[in-house]
């Protein structure tokens, strides 16, 4: 639901300052968001003067040179370092994306980094994405059938058929996309959003799976599919260049044609 | 601790309502219909002679202008009704208030609807 009142403890306060070491010569500063829900306290901005010269070029880089360097109480997951697990994924810049895929030349002035929008906060950037991945779970994202499987081979589809997956079998679940919708924000109570909805349609696109029908009588309700009105954030921030935005609206067209 | 629910438990919740497809597609078909009905009021009423009120009452009286102006009062209602669901069921998370809120909206709508297209049938049969 819209909140318009916010707790007291969402009022960001000015952190510390951590200067650059001495002799840096070509330095950027790094703004950072940081809560640590157990302390009581509010969050804060701390700011970083990081010295370019000895750092690599993405953010991911740059936030593994402070915590390494000079803070190392900073807290973020990460763990590929290029753009296939989606642990890394906040907000970057004003927009949620992978910091390990996001380049330190890309961003004019001050990089400004936040956890993804609207999560719980377990501490700075990381956010609970138990939710999230229970919404991921609730589609059952693996394939369904009846038919048995031929004893001597796999299942098979014609290219053509399996042209139709490409788009949606790339996720990666780095929850960009949901934590950038509106709708999101304020139904995820119900609301699968973009990222579930696109594992759900991956496998109503799929030839080899049974369950069409099931699945979406299971989609079919005005909260957990229809609350996506097209606002198409999802698409806009994918790091992967996904479009959950149009495997929703292909889910909707499927729910309409089978109606007659 | 509040909640000892499974994630999974929570997100399944009531399952689902199996409906959402009917205001998803009657939304769109109501929209589609008002462009017609939208063009062709803008455009009648800006090649009206004149605006006095008696010229007003004589044009909507046509027989085929007060079938258009009901269809347009309907439609209109209608879609509004649908749309200001839709954001309701947005804005307000409280099973309750959100309940109270759309019947007020839906009655509302019914009622302008009514008003409307009894109005246009007054002018019709009284002119």
């Amino acid at each position: 639901m819209a909140e318009f009142r916010l707790p007291a403890n969402s009022i960001v306060g000015k952190g510390k300052h951590y200067p650059a070491p001495e002799g840096a010569t070509n330095t950027r500063t790094v703004k950072i968001y940081r809560y640590d829900p157990d302390s009581g306290k509010n969050p804060r901005i701390d700011s970083y003067d990081i010295d370019m010269d000895s750092c690599g070029p993405m953010v991911l880089d740059a936030i593994i040179k402070i915590k390494n360097e000079m803070d190392a109480t900073l807290t973020f997951r990460r763990s590929c370092r290029e753009g296939i697990c989606g642990s890394c994924a906040m907000n970057i810049d004003g927009s949620n994306t992978l910091a390990c895929t996001m380049a330190l030349a890309d961003i004019d002035g001050d990089i400004t980094i936040y956890p993804l929008p609207h999560q719980a906060i377990i501490k700075d950037l990381v956010s609970d994405l138990t939710h999230f991945y229970a919404q991921y779970a609730s589609v059952e994202p693996w394939l369904k059938s009846d038919s048995p499987a031929p004893p001597d081979r796999e299942r098979l589809q014609t290219p053509e058929d399996r042209e139709k997956l490409d788009g949606a079998y790339e996720c990666i679940l780095c929850a960009c996309c949901s934590t950038s919708c509106p709708s999101y924000w304020w139904n995820s109570d119900r609301y699968l959003g973009p990222a579930a909805l696109l594992a759900s349609y991956r496998w109503l696109a799929d030839t080899r799976d049974d369950a069409t029908g099931e699945r979406l009588d299971d989609l079919e309700d005005p909260f957990k599919l229809y609350r996506c009105h097209t606002i198409m954030n999802c698409a806009q921030v994918c790091p992967k260049g996904l479009n959950p935005a149009k495997a929703i609206a292909e889910t909707k067209k499927m729910l309409v044609e089978r109606r007659g | 601790m509040s909640n000892l629910r499974t994630p999974l438990s929570q997100v399944k919740g009531h399952g689902s309502a199996k409906d959402g497809t009917s205001h998803f597609w009657v939304q769109r078909l109501t929209a589609i219909a008002m462009v017609p009905l939208v063009l062709w009021l803008c455009f009648s009423v800006a090649s009206l002679p004149g605006m006095t009120q008696v010229e007003i009452r004589s044009w909507v009286s046509q027989p085929f202008t007060a079938v258009l102006l009901i269809l347009l009062i309907a439609t209109g209602f209608y879609h509004a009704k649908l749309g200001l669901q839709m954001v309701i069921e947005d804005y307000i998370g409280n099973h309750g208030p959100r309940t109270a809120v759309i019947i007020g909206v839906t009655m509302l709508c019914v009622f302008m609807a009514v008003l409307g297209v009894f109005s246009v049938m007054r002018i019709a049969f009284t002119a």
